[in-house]
């Protein structure tokens, strides 16, 4: 047996392994920890020899995992000891016993100073082996500097200068600031000029920390690294015992091309050459071979060559031979290299087009979530999470939840909730979506949190076509014998809500639901008694007419758990029980739950939340990122000339939209983009029907021809509602819906401040796929200047982007600015030339004006071109109020008892363009109470253009909506007298 | 990086912890109980790497002892299930067919011959010979202050007889 060369030691140690258990082994710690505390306390007797006996014990008892509390000074002072053996155990039982963060380390920082620049090497090793291993950022802040002059001496021998490199690193981790960039970047390509393999291992760990710090300063490293990866691939000038399993340095190998991932690219042509034949040689030349060491070497060497190939090869020239590779990977027996496979096809999947070839190694994939490992398993998993989308969506999460079933304890709660996420980022219809949760819940009830049945619940609220299919689901599933408490929540909320849909059908009338559901109430916990509580209460109030028996049965619940200890129930026993009392009015307080307004899924937000506990790799991330756009997280896509904003929530990329500048790339992280809009819930009203809106309702083709006189006819995507009067609806209003079909849905927010305006179009992307080659061109009048910010072409599915639009009133002009919007749906070109609600009216501010500020201007203002009048015939039919609503609508703000005549309206405005500036503009309306067909206007302002294109304008807002197809037909007037004449007298 | 160095034994037993990030005792004795719990019972045709609280951690075993690096998830795996052989190789050579018993009574050498391979977490040295080179040089320096204080305190024996 080989003994510690300590005798007391050894006895101790063999004393130790002795005891029976572990009480035993307590009271021998404890007794020599008793005896090492007095042997301390008294410390004149004690020899060197004796002192590093009893710090070594305590070593041996701290590893053990007890814990000394004592003992450290003497630890410590061991290092200032003038001998090397003393010195040594005082180095090493203090780099183990003491972390950074200790007190007592302080005091050691002077005596480990003086043996760095003292001028015995040991001293220097030993010191520098603890400051790299326990140093803290006092000691990069009193030791830098030295440690660096160590490094850089062309004296010091490559035993003291490795240690130096890789103290310094530490010393680096721990301030960054430590190292000064401005001078080190010569100074670190000297170092990588080292012939020495081990001092250029060490210094190759400090390059790739500087290098993941700042590229900028070290582009000049850039072909010493390929120099050095060439001469280890080539093995060029590599001493034998640098050679491990025949090749040479792997280590120095891998390092050096992790260093090289640092850089975005390589630009000179002659060292990209070079670095891609090493990279080919690797790829290529790497067998597997019998020696599990080799094979490990060679393949963490091509590992590392993999992650450069993606990083660099933007070509894409060697990215088919890489995931071939991992394709082969994938399938291999030996677990390490299939572990490794599905890792790094989870980063490939950030590669852009190679998804589809990864796709095909899906069966494979799927093999290996059951294989024996949990790693594996692990990798399987998140790689089928992260190259899942609306075409492999229903095999992929089908073969998760069949695997739920049997899978450890440890992963279910995470595959759960990756299959609810991607059930419902990629469902190609809202039923299946239910389903999938309903067997989530049914088969592993325990894992899945309150979140996903939530979910489930708002989807199927805000969307009126899954209502009777969820309510038949949750109705069948409560024939089961023995369901899931979850499956009870979620059964009972929407039968509540939504059995009377299903009323007819066999079993389902309020009573049976009734039964069934109660059948369950004494199995359950709190929170579902009263869930089951609202529940009664709705199926109460859908009975019409009552079931006096029902009715009975039900009261008698509320009424026994009026006295209930828990206050939850108890509230909503004795107030539902009051309610239903009331008869009719229980309707209108217990109707159905109003739709939810659409956020961020908080699923997703989860899986992001427990990132970190569940060991999740890449796939997790980049699937966050595509949340930018997925999860319907509004994108705001900023103007070009604006400053990207940091935020403190960092950066999202939105990965779809690839020709746009870096600047609007950057979109903001959703706490930032409530700043951006002020009223959040008109966005949330804006934005709300698109996450959750099924095939809408088919428009019949005649309609929509009819109203869209702008459209393209020979469009196969009809539009949903009534263009046209989307468009009326909104030169009125400042936020709505433009365009809406089924794919598609155009919203736009506006905000007018005098000559200028700010609208936001928000495209929506309905549908579950990808719109592409979206087109937004904005045809704009002569008196516009429009300024449209760019569109992605792309709109991932269910996302939504939003585009800013400023507009300049130029000068008066009545016409309009169209929008040709378009994009590909499948292979149809769906092109729509949509009117932009920059009207005239939008430029006008209302003011007041009063009686003795009116009459001068409208006396001023003496007649043509400033003053134009013109009798107007074929009026809508409104009564003067309604009138006066409509110009006050259109910012024509009527004055009351300005004109003394009751059948005459006056209204005033402040118009303002570039060419205009403010000008106040003044209307007056007569009006034959008798035939409320026609009229007499008359507009005054500064402007003459402006006069008359004001006065028009009115007009086509007075006669009937003015659509191309449907001219209005001039009534003829009914000649009781001569109208004209009778207006005349008026005046 | 490494952020620390784990030995244990088949029965759960620690052999060697070397920390290279700060983790307080409490944490330390915390991450061995996951850790030997997650390890040692793992079959014997699974992959080296386990995935732990974000980090991986790779590790082989070797008769009765289990090896064990804790890395970062974006590290190079096989690199450091590498450098854990390159370990156990110089101990191997060091006390000539390590076994276990030599790292039980020996520890201290293990913690040398450990300092020579890494320091802060990061490969240090690659090549055996000069490991052992080393680790020898230091030996002998211990060997010599001995023999000096023996023959000093042999000198002091004789003058004071």
């Amino acid at each position: 047996m080989a003994l510690s060369g300590m005798r007391g030691l050894s006895v101790f140690i063999s004393e130790i392994r002795n005891c029976q258990n572990k009480e035993q082994e307590r009271l021998r710690v404890d007794k020599e920890l008793g005896n090492i505390r007095t042997r301390f306390k008294n410390e004149k007797g004690l020899t060197p020899y004796d002192k590093k006996k009893y710090v070594w014990k305590m070593l041996y008892i701290f590893m053990l995992g007890y814990d000394v509390d004592f003992g450290h000074m003497e630890a410590v002072s061991l290092i200032s000891a003038p001998k090397y053996p003393e010195k040594q155990v005082g180095y090493l039982v203090t780099s183990c016993l003491l972390n950074e963060n200790h007190d007592f380390l302080r005091l050691a920082i002077n005596t480990v100073r003086n043996d760095i620049i003292g001028r015995n090497e040991t001293f220097q090793c030993l010191a520098l082996t603890l400051v790299g291993n326990i140093g803290g950022r006092e000691f990069a802040e009193s030791l830098a500097p030295d440690v660096q002059k160590l490094l850089l001496s062309s004296s010091c021998r490559p035993l003291v200068k490795k240690k130096a490199a890789l103290c310094l690193l530490r010393l680096f981790r721990k301030n960054p600031d430590v190292v000064n960039v401005d001078g080190w970047s010569d100074l670190m390509a000297q170092l990588l000029d080292e012939r020495n393999l081990g001092v250029l291992t060490s210094s190759m760990s400090l390059f790739v920390a500087l290098v993941s710090n700042n590229h900028e300063a070290y582009w000049s490293c850039l072909p010493k690294c390929v120099k050095i990866l060439e001469r280890l691939a080539r093995n060029q000038d590599v001493p034998q015992e640098y050679t491990y399993y025949g090749i040479p340095s792997p280590w120095l190998q891998v390092k050096t091309m992790r260093a090289l991932q640092y850089f975005p690219t390589v630009e000179d042509p002659n060292t990209r050459r070079s670095l891609f034949e090493v990279l080919q040689r690797i790829l290529m030349g790497t067998d597997v071979v019998k020696n599990v060491n080799k094979n490990n070497a060679s393949h963490a060497v091509l590992f590392e060559a993999l992650a450069l190939v993606m990083h660099l090869d933007a070509e894409k020239e060697m990215m088919s031979q890489c995931v071939a590779l991992l394709g082969k990977f994938i399938a291999v027996r030996e677990p390490n290299i299939r572990y490794l496979g599905l890792e790094n096809m989870t980063r490939m999947l950030m590669v852009t087009d190679v998804q589809d070839i990864i796709k095909r190694h899906q069966a494979q994939i799927i093999t290996s979530l059951k294989d024996p490992d949990i790693s594996i398993r692990r990798r399987a998993l998140d790689l089928l999470y992260g190259m899942c989308d609306v075409s492999n969506a229903k095999d992929i999460v089908e073969e998760l939840l069949q695997y739920l079933g049997t899978a450890d304890f440890t992963m279910r709660e995470e595959l759960a909730l990756k299959a609810a996420i991607l059930a419902e980022k990629f469902a190609p219809d809202l039923s299946w979506y239910v389903d999938v949760i309903l067997q989530l819940i049914d088969k592993a009830g325990d894992f899945v949190s309150d979140d996903i049945w939530f979910r489930v619940v708002q989807f199927v609220t805000n969307n009126e076509d899954l209502q009777p299919y969820a309510a038949l689901k949750a109705r069948e599933y409560l024939d089961k014998p023995a369901i899931h408490e979850t499956m009870v929540k979620v059964s009972a909320y929407l039968l509540g809500e939504y059995s009377h849909l299903l009323a007819r059908r066999p079993g389902c009338s309020p009573k049976d639901i009734f039964v069934i559901i109660h059948e369950k109430l004494p199995t359950v916990s709190t929170p579902t008694i009263s869930i089951l509580l609202s529940t009664y209460a709705k199926i109460l109030m859908h009975s019409q007419p009552p079931d006096p028996e029902l009715q009975n049965q039900i009261w008698a619940i509320f009424s026994k758990y009026e006295t209930c200890i828990d206050a939850e129930i108890q509230q909503r026993a004795v107030e539902y029980f009051a309610l239903s009392k009331k008869g009719a009015a229980l309707m209108d307080i217990l109707a159905e739950m109003p739709k939810f307004p659409e956020r961020e899924s908080s699923l997703i937000k989860k899986a992001e939340d427990t990132e970190a506990d569940t060991a999740e790799l890449s796939a997790i991330k980049l699937r966050a990122q595509q949340q930018a756009s997925n999860a319907l997280v509004v994108t705001d896509q900023r103007p070009a000339n604006e400053p990207p904003q940091v935020t403190q929530l960092g950066m999202v990329k939105i990965p779809s939209v690839d020709h746009t500048s870096v600047d609007q790339e950057l979109t903001e992280a959703n706490g930032n983009s409530h700043e951006v809009d002020p009223q959040p819930d008109v966005l949330g009203d804006l934005l709300s029907p698109l996450a959750i809106e099924g095939p809408p309702a088919v428009v019949s083709e005649e309609d929509a021809l009819a109203l869209a006189p702008v459209e393209d006819q020979q469009n196969s995507v009809k539009p949903i509602g009534d263009i046209a009067e989307r468009f009326h609806a909104l030169c009125i209003k400042d936020s709505g819906v433009l365009y809406e079909d089924p794919n598609v849905q155009i919203g736009i927010k506006a905000e007018w401040r005098g000559h200028q305006g700010r609208l936001v179009l928000f495209l929506g992307n309905k549908t579950t796929f990808s719109l592409t080659s979206v087109q937004a061109v904005i045809l704009p009048p002569s008196h516009l200047k429009l300024d449209l910010s760019s569109v992605p072409e792309i709109i991932p599915p269910r996302a939504q982007v939003q585009c800013p639009l400023e507009v300049i009133n130029l000068r008066p002009s009545r016409d309009v600015a169209v929008l040709d919007f378009s994009y590909k749906f499948g292979t149809n070109l769906v092109d729509n030339k949509l009117r932009l609600p920059a009207v005239i009216n939008k430029f006008f501010q209302p003011i007041p004006v009063s009686a003795e500020e009116f009459f001068p201007q409208w006396r001023s203002l003496a007649g043509p071109p400033l003053k134009l009048q013109e009798v107007v015939r074929g009026v809508r039919a409104m009564s003067l109020g309604e009138m006066a609503n409509l110009l006050n609508s259109l910012r024509l703000i009527v004055c009351p008892g300005l004109d003394p005549n009751p059948s005459n309206l006056v209204a005033t405005t402040t118009f303002y363009s570039e060419s205009t500036r403010a000008m106040l503009c003044l209307v007056r309306i007569e009006t034959d109470p008798a035939d409320r067909t026609q009229l007499r206007m008359t507009v005054a302002s500064q402007d003459p253009t402006l006069t008359f294109e004001l006065k028009e304008y009115i007009k086509e807002q007075l006669i009937s909506i003015p659509i191309a197809s449907k001219p209005p037909v001039p009534q003829p007037p009914i000649a009781t007298s001569d109208p004209g004449a009778l207006l005349a007298g008026l005046l | 990086m490494i952020h620390f160095v784990l030995l244990i034994s088949r029965q759960g037993k620690v052999r060697l912890t070397k920390w290279y990030s700060p983790y307080s005792q409490k944490e330390r004795s915390k991450v061995i109980r996951e850790l030997s719990g997650m390890i040692l019972t793992r079959g014997p045709k699974l992959c080296n790497f386990v995935e732990w609280k974000g980090f991986k951690v790779v590790y082989k075993r070797y008769a009765s002892l289990y090896f064990c690096m804790c890395i970062n998830q974006e590290d190079n795996e096989l690199e450091v299930l590498e450098i854990i052989h390159h370990f156990v190789e110089i101990l191997d050579r060091y006390f000539g067919s390590v076994c276990e018993l030599d790292l039980i009574f020996n520890f201290h050498k293990a913690y040398y011959i450990l300092d020579e391979v890494l320091i802060a977490g990061e490969l240090q040295e690659s090549s055996k010979k000069t490991v052992a080179r080393l680790v020898s040089a230091q030996d002998s320096l211990v060997e010599t202050a001995k023999e000096e204080a023996n023959s000093i305190s042999n000198i002091i024996a004789q003058a004071t007889k």
